[in-house]
């Protein structure tokens, strides 16, 4: 192992401009693929943010009891689906008309005719249209509902969204992986090219396959890892410059997705060294 | 200890490389191995170090057969044997004395013997005061006795030395054969591919004529002491590139 990492570091040092390219060459693919990917998760974040406003209004007959209606909303706010169900009586009902309403709200001066609700929230993953329309259809069943209303359109045009989003995501995502894969792969193959003739020299004098293999697979993996940091940080920099010149609030990546990226740019290494030394190897 | 029985090696196109090879070679043998260009020498030689596989026929060197060795015991076998080449195939960024440790380390040799081992071979092959030194600030009589020093290291059996003083002016051919004599008076068989006919004429040790493929002459079988081919024909020195 001592020897493999003092051929793994060697081969740095014997060829550091190489070495230089090859983690450059990394990083600016996985700063594209980064890129894509802080477009994404903001997009994804920004449905997010919409998706929460997804609610079912159920409008409650004037004269029902406010027990009754406190007692229903909490039976709804034991649904499965449901996040939270909200009575919203008369008064608040006027309240909030006035407040999101505000050039209007001498209509409401003096009314009392807005009817009393429960609001209904949905949990994430449940906030699509068909389980939003079969909660609507269940408060539907309670005899003092007079209606509901939930946006039916709104809502399916806003899961469409979310499905393209999510589909050209996946497909762009993969696309720039493969580029990514594609070009790591060729960068590291031409370091292995650059040293098949000390790898012949391994084979002449007696070394396995697994000798001559693993100084490059750490090396690949070092790469990657290198090349992963470097586009996290180009990625993260570009992101500020966007905020700053352009006036965004973005979000950047979380933890997990970040070490999940620089572990992908090592895996990468390692699989692209993997490959390449493997078919040279085969090939002497 | 190395044996060729019918080996053909045929490629996609043209004539194949060795036709119905059938080689004896013996512990501690000194063997020439001579004929023009492209007559099958450097493929045989490879053949012996497993880096090529006849297309039929069988090699068996020390044991090990061509026919069912896999790569790891390839690489097992190239330890036991030392293989020089023309062009010495050095690595030219590390040191003399690297160069030969190297093909220590690739064994997993233990660390601490590896310095006094390669002091050692340095000594044997003339180069103790240049263990330090650069493949490219040494002459090419020099750099070979390096790689001699790096396919020495591992006490192999046998020598393989595919034209080793082909890039050498006559005074370091002469030293670089001596060098070899000594090798294999000490036991180690030497199997030699030249074109230096002096060198085989001035020496008593069995000759391999090979033409298109085929063995055309052997001393051995000659004097009836190796297991080769019938002699069909001397060298004569026409008959050399």
């Amino acid at each position: 192992m001592k020897l493999t990492i003092r051929e793994t570091m060697s081969a740095f040092r014997r060829s550091p401009v190489l070495s230089a390219l090859s983690i450059t060459t990394i990083a600016f693919s996985l700063f594209a693929f980064g890129l894509f990917g802080l477009v994404a998760v903001n997009i994804r974040e920004a449905l997010q943010k919409v998706e929460e406003r997804v609610e079912i209004r159920a409008f409650v007959a004037a004269d029902t009891p406010s027990e009754v209606i406190a007692l229903t909303a909490s039976e709804i706010a034991r649904f499965p689906e449901v996040a939270r169900a909200d009575v919203i009586s008369q008064d608040a009902a006027l309240k909030r008309a006035r407040e999101e309403l505000g050039e209007f709200k001498d209509v409401f001066d003096q009314a009392s005719f807005l009817p009393a609700s429960i609001d209904v929230r949905l949990k994430p993953g449940h906030r699509d249209p068909a389980t939003v329309k079969r909660v609507a259809e269940k408060l539907g069943t309670y005899d003092f509902v007079d209606d509901i209303r939930f946006g039916e359109e709104w809502i399916t045009q806003l899961y469409r969204l979310r499905n393209i989003a999510g589909a050209t995501g996946l497909v762009l995502g993969l696309a720039f992986a493969a580029v990514a894969v594609i070009i790591i792969g060729t960068t590291i193959r031409m370091a292995v090219m650059a040293r098949s003739r000390e790898i012949s020299i391994m084979r002449l004098v007696g070394a396995t396959d697994g000798f001559v293999r693993r100084p490059f697979l750490i090396e690949g993996f070092v790469k990657g890892v290198l090349g992963g940091l470097l586009a996290l940080l180009l990625t993260w920099l570009s992101m500020r410059l966007i905020e700053h010149y352009l006036n965004f609030n973005t979000v950047f990546f979380d933890g997990r997705l970040a070490v999940l990226g620089v572990l992908f740019g090592a895996l990468i290494g390692l699989l692209g060294s993997a490959f390449s030394v493997g078919r040279h190897l085969r090939k002497i | 200890m190395i044996r060729f029985s019918k080996v053909t090696k045929s490629y996609t196109r043209g004539q194949p490389a060795l036709r119905d090879l059938n080689l004896f070679f013996g512990r501690g043998e000194f063997a020439f191995l001579t004929g023009p260009s492209g007559s099958g020498k450097s493929t045989l030689l490879k053949h012996i170090y497993l880096e090529e596989r006849p297309t039929s026929g069988e090699i068996k060197v020390s044991g090990v057969s061509s026919r069912t060795a896999s790569r790891g015991e390839v690489a097992k076998l190239r330890r036991k044997l030392g293989i020089v080449f023309q062009d010495f195939r050095l690595l030219e960024d590390r040191t003399v004395e690297q160069n030969v440790a190297f093909a220590l380390e690739v064994t997993g040799a233990p660390a601490r013997a590896i310095p006094e081992r390669v002091a050692r071979v340095l000594t044997r092959v003339g180069l103790a005061s240049k263990a330090t030194s650069m493949p490219r600030q040494l002459s090419g009589g020099e750099q070979q006795r390096v790689a001699i020093a790096r396919a020495l290291v591992n006490d192999p059996f046998v020598l393989i030395a595919d034209e080793p003083t082909g890039n050498l002016d006559d005074r370091a051919t002469r030293g670089i054969f001596q060098l070899l004599r000594e090798i294999n008076a000490s036991g180690t068989a030497v199997i030699m591919a030249t074109h230096n006919l002096d060198l085989i004429r001035k020496n008593d040790y069995r000759s391999i004529e090979m033409d298109h493929g085929t063995v055309v002459f052997d001393s051995a079988a000659e004097s009836g002491q190796g297991a080769g081919v019938a002699g069909l024909s001397m060298m004569t020195p026409e008959s050399a590139p």
